[in-house]
Formats: C-alpha cells, structure tokens, sequence
C-alpha cells in the first residue's frame, strides 16, 4: 500500500469506529450523563415550578435534613427504609439461602421448583402489588380466609400501622426471593463436589454443610446479594405506592424515602405542588447513601472472600 | 442422605412451591367468578361464565390500549437498545483505537447509576425537547438506561469470537460492514437474547417513569393502565382479578417457554 492510500484507510477505518459508536454515546451523554450532572446541580438551585431561578446553597439540603416539617419525614422514611433492608437481608435472603441448599440437593421435581420459585421475580410489582393488596383484604382476602379456617382472626394488614410495613415487606420477599436464591444456587454448584463429599465423609451434617463449608465458599454471591438488595430497599417505591398509597399510610407508617421523593417533587394527594428543589436534594441524599454504603459494604464483604 | 433428611428438604420446597403458586391461583380463579361469589367466599371455584371478566376487560375497558403501548414501548426499546448496543460493542470488541478503553468505561459507568434519581432532570429536559408525555420520550430513558448492560454483555462476548473468519472475508474483499453483520454478529446471536430479556423484563414492567412522564390515558402502559383498574374496580374484584391475570399472562408462558434463558438473562449481572 502506498502512504497516501493507508491513510485514507485510516482515516476511513475510523469515521466507521465512530459511525458504530455515535448513537449510543449521544443518547447515553443527553440521557445520562447530562441528566445525572443536573441532578447536583438542582439540588442546590431553587425553582418556580419546572424552572430553576437561582442558586440557594446548601438551603435545600439543611432543609431536608434538619428543619421542620421536612425533616422529620425524612428521618422517618431513612428508618423505614432500614427497617425494609434488614428485614428482607434476614427473611428474604435468608429464606433464599435454604430454598437454594435444598435445590442443590437435586431432589426430584428439583427443575421445576426452579421454575417456579423464580416465576413472581419476572412479574410487574404493580401486578404483585394490587394482588397482595387483594389477598390481604381483611374482609374478603384469601389471607384472612385461610387464616379464620384455623380460628384465627386475622388483622387488617395494611390498614393497620402494627402490621403494614410488615406485610409490604413479606409481599417483597415473595416477589424477589427466588433471585437470591438462584444467585446462592449458582454459587454453590461452583463447589468441587470432591470438596462437598469430603466433609460428609468427615460427619458433616447439613447444618454444619451450610453454615461452615458453603457460607464461606459462596461469599462472593453474598456480597452481591447484599449490595442489590440495599440498591432494591432504598429505592422502594412500586410496592408502598400501590398497596398503602403515595402518602404511606395508614399515617405515615409505610413512608420511604422513594415515595416522599415523588411526593415533594411532583406533589402528593393532597398537594399538587412541585417542588423540584427539595426533590432533587433528597435524590441527591438518597443517591450519596447508597453509593456511600455500596461502596464501604463492597470492601468489607470482598475482603471475606477467598480464593477456591 | 438419611430418608428422614431428604423428606424435609423435599418438604420445604413442596411448601415453598405451594406458597409461590398459591396466591396466582387465588388470582386466575377470582378472574373467573363473579363478584357476589367472592364476597360469599374468597376461596371458592368458579360456577358460572368463566371469561365474563375477562370479556369485560377486554371490551369494555382501556386493556387492550394499555397492552398495545406496553408492546410498542418494549419492542421500541428493545430494538434500538440492540442496534445501538451492538454497533457499539462491536467497536470497542473488534477494533483496536485509542481511547478505547475511556469509551467502555463511560458506557459501562451507566450500570452502576440509578437513573429514577435523575427523574427531575430529566423531566425538565424533555419538557425541553417536547418529548413530554410523547413515547418517544420514554423509550430514550429506557435506551439509556439498558445500554450500559447491553455493551457490557456484547462487548464481552465479541471478544471471545476468533479473528480468522474475519480476517479471511476481508481477504476475500469483503467490507467492514460486510464482515460485521454476515459474519460476526449471527455468531452472537446468544447473547443478542440474554440482552434483550435482561432488559425486555424491566421496560415491560416498569411503572415509575410512564408515572412521571406520560398523561395522556391513550398512552398509558399496563402497568399504569392496572393501578388506574385498581382505583376504578375497587369494588368489582372479579374484573380487577381478570385484569391482573390477563397483565401477567403475557410474560409468564414467555418465561415458562424461555424460563432458561430468563433466569440466565436475569441473574447474568450478579454472576460471573
């Protein structure tokens, strides 16, 4: 090839690298990049409905953190959305830890069980919502049907403060538990099973198995699954919103940090006010905690891996 | 395994399956009564027209609106998420130029960013754009937002295909576009799947963004279109069960069909 020639190659070689790379790049700078960045920056802005009109500071930010009446829902909602994560690392992932040993045993019917313990995850959680909702009718639902075929009286669930954040809570566990599951599945057939017949051999029971020679071996399926369900819990938002409302009631018992986000930025039932400025610097807490947390419980969690 | 052992294992995945199922079944059931037997007794079987619900939503009722721009919005997504994130990937896999390590970088950087939080922003920009309550302007969120996996799982897969096949058909004078879509891209037709259910699954059931972004009722996507039934059937349960049904119908014979590579597509981000 002559020198005039490889550089025309050239040259056309890389209009076509960036002909191939262009439209993705555009729609990830206009709707990404660029939406991300402003979300800082409108965090510290004051608006006239969808219009910014100056810069006020840290203003937003104290407000939402430390001045009435923001504050207390804020606080509220920052506890709930704890109370969310904590219960579902215990009953969801834990549950999911069990249902994945007793598939790995490859019992009869095991495929199938892995069909259907996964079914709800590829569900709306609009439609797992409204039919929990349902079932949890005190009156009509299946729930307390079931539970008054015992002699049992059950409760209101959802209209009762006791109980409603509870209930939420057990609805996702149904909707999500067959992901942990399946991610501790996949794990635990990474095992050498030279090393599983090795402790039965040695007396291991299935206690022991799970406790002592899987939990250490699958810890980089924990550590995932501990991240995703603190990215899932602090950004509740479909479950509560269908099942007790977008003021998360009853009063305020089932309030997260995702609805109180909508409410103060789009306005909630009983105002229609936007408020993009203390919307925003809530987004920009919510999005400080999780990255924070993600990233301090990513360290902790990888440093108790080890290397098979 | 001692006999006793393997009865409770097997009998806590009976148990799980039976509370996995049963609340689907609570719900396929009550599509089929009517709303006077419900109250009678929550937990009956169907006596008389089974499909009046569910004739009911379909004709008298927004559904088949609400599924229609579900399927627009999804395959709109889906599609250009493909193009898009193959011709990208396809980049940054087979070529080597500068700078490209910063590129994938700034795509995959996308993976780690909730965009719900951004929803401000965004609503402002396309408030801007006019792409407001537009469809249009829906599928762009969800382009954006399923990209960054898309070029993650193509790019990772492209690179594992060997050079000679591409290197012969550019002996053979064949050009690069050439190469690209008769030669390598129905070799990645695998991973074209895994990407499009990963996101498929997502788009179809979202609710927080046709929420923020569509208000026009004619534009409303299922799940949008279900808590609307919710407030409008508050007292007719036969017909909001029918609805539900006929919301998760769709997506559950695709799984029960696909349900492996659903799971692979699902849980492909978490396992490596």
């Amino acid at each position: 090839m002559t020198p005039a020639k490889s550089r025309r190659h050239r040259v056309r070689r890389g209009l076509w690298i960036l002909l191939l790379l262009a439209p993705g790049a555009a729609v990830m700078t206009m709707f990404v990049v660029v939406p991300v960045l402003g979300a800082f920056a409108d965090a510290f802005r004051s608006f006239q409905g969808p219009r910014p009109t100056g810069w006020v500071g840290f203003a937003n930010l104290r407000d939402v953190l430390f001045v009435a009446p923001y504050a207390a829902a804020t606080w509220r909602a920052l506890w709930h959305n704890v109370v969310v994560f904590t219960s579902l690392m215990v009953v969801q992932n834990g549950l999911a830890y069990l249902i994945a040993f007793a598939l790995l045993k490859a019992l009869p019917g095991h495929r199938v069980h892995q069909v259907i313990v996964f079914l709800p995850v590829v569900l709306s959680a609009i439609v797992v919502g409204i039919l929990w909702k349902e079932l949890l009718n005190p009156i009509f639902g299946a729930v307390n049907e079931l539970l008054a075929m015992l002699g049992v009286q059950g409760p209101p669930w959802l209209g009762d403060a006791g109980t409603a954040l509870a209930s939420i809570i057990a609805t996702n566990a149904w909707h999500w538990m067959g992901f942990p599951a399946l991610i501790f599945l996949a794990a635990m057939q990474r095992i050498p099973r030279e090393t599983l017949e090795a402790a039965r051999i040695d007396g291991a029971t299935d206690r022991v198995l799970m406790a002592r020679i899987i939990w250490p071996l699958v810890a980089p399926a924990t550590t995932i699954v501990v991240i995703l369900t603190f990215i899932g819990s602090f950004n509740w938002f479909e479950l509560p919103y269908v099942m007790t409302g977008l003021d998360g009631s009853p009063g305020g018992a089932t309030d997260v940090l995702g609805l109180l986000f909508y409410r103060t930025a789009f306005g909630g039932v009983s105002s229609g006010l936007e408020d993009f400025g203390h919307g925003s610097a809530l987004a920009v807490l919510m999005f400080i905690v999780v990255a924070a947390v993600s990233a301090v419980a990513l360290r902790i969690l990888r440093a108790r891996e080890i290397e098979l | 395994m001692t006999e006793r052992n393997r009865l409770a294992w097997q009998l806590l995945l009976g148990a799980n399956t039976v509370v996995m199922i049963f609340p689907l079944l609570v719900m396929l059931l009550s599509a089929t009564r009517t709303n006077a037997e419900i109250f009678a007794s929550p937990l009956g079987l169907p006596t008389g027209a089974v499909f009046a619900n569910v004739v009911k939503v379909w004709r008298d009722t927004n559904f088949p609106l609400y599924l229609a721009n579900s399927v627009i919005v999804t395959v709109g997504s889906i599609a250009a998420i493909l193009v898009f994130g193959t011709m990208a990937a396809y980049a940054l896999a087979r070529y080597v130029f500068r700078g490209a390590g910063l590129v994938y970088l700034f795509f995959v950087a996308g993976l780690m960013l909730p965009l719900k939080l951004a929803i401000i922003p965004l609503f402002i920009q396309l408030d801007t754009l006019h792409l407001l309550n537009t469809r249009l302007g829906l599928i762009l969120i969800y382009v954006a937002m399923g990209l960054p996996s898309a070029v993650f799982i193509l790019t990772g897969f492209l690179r594992t295909l060997p050079g000679e096949l591409e290197e012969s058909a550019r002996l053979d004078g064949a050009s690069e576009l050439t190469v690209m879509l008769r030669i390598m891209l129905p070799l990645a037709r695998p991973a074209l799947v895994i990407s499009g259910i990963q996101n498929a699954v997502p788009i179809w059931n979202d609710f927080f963004f046709p929420l923020v972004i569509l208000t026009s009722d004619r534009l409303k996507t299922l799940p949008q279109g279900l808590t609307i039934f919710m407030g409008e059937f508050n007292t007719d349960w036969g017909v909001l069960f029918a609805g539900l049904t006929l919301a998760a119908l769709p997506i559950t014979l695709v799984y029960i069909v696909l349900s492996r590579q659903f799971i692979a597509g699902l849980t492909q981000g978490a396992i490596k």
